[in-house]
């Protein structure tokens, strides 16, 4: 079993720097980009001061080519912001979703707006420059901070599954089993110092070696078919889990998942002035064949979405800087189509709307997503004319909605700084779209529902319950504060909610085709309100690769 | 004070394994400065002035100066950016001369500091 094998070696290493560490775990494997020769260099010594094993280079795609040979091969990435080849926010995103690494960002710009981003993007921390020796001793509590979230997480869910001894077993076999299933990978987890003690009270040191799950796009493909199939109201990580039957997947890996994929729609929808920076990053031409090869594959897999329309979208994210208002406009129809196709069509084009949004978030351009919404709009001709009408309107929403969200974001993160969990980045979305809808209060808006919903939905009750799926889908036992945010308890709340999620919806859609990361709760809130209740729409829910637990607390 | 505590900070760092690491640095600053400071050059005598490009330019440059702990270069580098995200033009010519001028004046007293570091060893 090679990922046995792996196993073990990780294992060992961990064990290795376990005895070498005194005061902080000596080894971390740290990767460090920056284009300043000087401070890349100056940054290696006091690294490697620090006891930690350095790799620096100078560019991103450097970088990310060395984390994609060795996907385990790394505890933490440390990136600057300004860099000529690929954006730091890129990078930032782009190694929290295929590798679930913590990222901490370095630039000598110290304005808030800027710092406000790399927070917003995931960063697990920002470090002005000049970086001094204090900053890098304590980078290695990202790292633990980080696993400790993904532990916490897979504790919930493997209490009933994993027992004392058989932790060790379980992911082996696993191993042979999604290897040959899918392409998900699994790495031994690495540091677990400081969570020994707390991981002993729950399980036995096996624990500690807590494998990695890497989203593939074919294990993410099954993962959205899952939540597809379910709905989004009934999308919950356990159910996805068995559908996905994936052996060695965990609940904790799909919810993790899905937390990311919420806070990549949100990302999307709170994004917008950061639409371009977003779309630079997932779209840029840094990484055309992992992007390519997500959107391509994820859609194709569908066989729905013709090779065509993925490669323009493709190329439309590649070409996309600067066309945001076209792009929301597209984008909201694509994806108003979508949800309304998914309900429809939930057996056989669920996973067409799903694979669609999967790659949007990597490498959707609006272009191609006209070119699909064209086609979605062909296909659904009932339910074309309400979105037909919206798109002017909604671009400006989306645009105005992306602004207070990214306003709210400040807001919203030092709310849920207190929270510490997941599902504060849910909250914070629904609680800004809903104050955004009640403040924006615009007709479109309004009678955008009212149409939608005098068309196709069914009102109320519909709305309000993919809302709940969804609200508890993030917050895991929080559900409670999203649902009051949105004031599901009150019908009027419910057709804002509706606009909100829609809003979201649009705004995640438009988001994924920038970025992928933000915007994911409102790509899922969107969806679910299209289908309204009409099952399974939790396409969106599927794309949980994006962990929560990246973004800052 | 030309350098701040950054550059104690890098003394610390060198150490018997790295016995000239400060000086290593600090030559590596040179090169990519030079380089810089040329681009600033070519950018200043561009016309239409990109002063987007100004502003990038010189931000790496004041980031690499920080990094040294080249305390006096930076803060003229701030200046200067200040001139040129207000499209100042006039500001921004008049400030990298000065920016230039600390920037050499830092070279020779690294350079003298370096001498009598060894002369000292």
């Amino acid at each position: 079993m090679n990922l046995g094998m792996n196993f073990t070696s990780s294992s060992s290493s961990w064990k290795s720097n376990d005895k070498a560490s005194d005061q902080f775990p000596a080894g971390l494997r740290v990767l460090v980009v920056d284009d300043d020769p000087t401070c890349l260099r100056i940054l290696e010594k006091m690294l490697r001061n620090c006891l930690y094993e350095v790799t620096k280079c100078n560019r991103a795609e450097i970088a990310l080519n060395l984390l994609r040979d060795n996907k385990n091969g790394y505890d933490v990435v440390l990136s600057d912001v300004h860099m000529p080849d690929m954006d730091g926010f890129k990078l930032l995103e782009l190694v929290g979703l295929e590798m679930d690494l913590p990222v901490l960002m370095m630039s000598a710009d110290d304005s808030m707006d800027v710092v406000l981003k790399g927070v917003t993007h995931g960063a697990c921390d920002y470090l002005i420059k000049p970086v001094r020796m204090e900053a890098l001793k304590n980078i290695w509590q990202h790292v633990v901070r980080k696993k400790k979230h993904e532990w916490k997480e897979k504790d919930f869910e493997q209490s009933g599954s994993f027992e004392e001894g058989e932790k060790c077993q379980k992911p082996l076999e696993d191993v042979d089993y999604s290897s040959s299933a899918n392409e998900g990978n699994w790495r031994g987890s690495k540091k677990r110092k400081d969570e020994e003690d707390e991981s002993e009270d729950r399980d036995d040191t096996s624990q500690l070696k807590k494998p990695r799950v890497v989203w593939s796009v074919e294990l993410h493909q099954q993962f959205v078919n899952a939540v597809n199939q379910l709905g989004i109201d009934k999308a919950v990580p356990k159910k996805i889990l068995e559908l996905m039957n994936v052996p060695g997947l965990t609940r904790e890996n799909v919810a993790s998942h899905l937390q990311k994929f919420r806070l990549y729609l949100r990302r999307l929808s709170s994004a917008s002035p950061h639409q371009n920076a977003l779309n630079n990053s997932f779209m840029g031409p840094s990484d055309p064949t992992f992007l390519n090869g997500l959107d391509f594959q994820a859609l194709a897999a569908s066989g729905q979405i013709p090779s065509q329309s993925l490669a323009t979208l493709q190329a439309a994210t590649l070409g996309r800087s600067t066309t945001k208002s076209t792009i929301p406009v597209a984008l909201v129809d694509q994806r108003n189509i979508f949800s309304f196709e998914n309900p429809q069509q939930r057996n056989n084009t669920g996973k067409q709307q799903v694979n669609l949004l999967h790659g949007i978030p990597t490498n959707m351009d609006s272009k191609q997503l006209a070119n699909l919404q064209q086609s979605a709009y062909m296909s659904q001709s009932n339910l074309v004319p309400s979105h037909t009408v919206q798109p002017q309107p909604r671009t400006q929403l989306l645009n105005d909605i992306a602004g207070t969200r990214v306003s709210r974001n400040g807001i919203d993160f030092s709310r849920s700084n207190s929270e510490m969990r997941v599902s504060k980045n849910v909250v914070p979305n629904y609680d800004v779209y809903n104050e955004i809808n009640q403040n924006r209060n615009q007709d479109w808006t309004l009678q955008n529902v009212g149409s939608t919903y005098g068309s196709s939905l069914h009102g109320g009750p519909d709305v309000l319950r993919p809302v709940l799926v969804e609200s508890g889908f993030s917050s895991k036992g929080q559900s409670s504060i999203p649902v009051k945010s949105l004031g599901i308890d009150q019908q009027f709340n419910s057709s804002l909610v509706d606009n909100s999620l829609r809003v979201k919806a649009e705004m995640g859609f438009e988001n994924g085709l920038y970025s992928g990361h933000f915007g994911q709760d409102d790509l899922m809130s969107a969806i679910l309100k299209q289908q309204e209740g009409m099952g399974p729409v939790g396409n969106e829910f599927g794309f949980d690769g994006y962990h929560l637990d990246n973004l800052p607390v | 004070g030309y350098l701040d505590e950054q550059f104690i900070q890098l003394e610390d760092l060198q150490d018997e394994a790295n016995p000239n690491f400060v000086e290593e640095v600090v030559k590596l600053f040179y090169t990519d400065s030079a380089r810089l400071l040329r681009k600033i050059d070519l950018a200043l005598d561009d016309r239409p002035f990109d002063f987007e490009k100004l502003d990038d330019v010189m931000h790496q440059f004041m980031g690499s100066s920080s990094s040294i702990g080249a305390k006096r270069v930076q803060r003229k580098c701030t200046e200067f950016q200040e001139y040129s995200k207000d499209g100042n033009f006039e500001g921004c010519t008049r400030t990298f001369q000065e920016v230039k001028h600390e920037y050499a004046t830092l070279k020779k007293k690294l350079e003298n500091y370096f001498q009598l570091a060894k002369v000292a060893r």
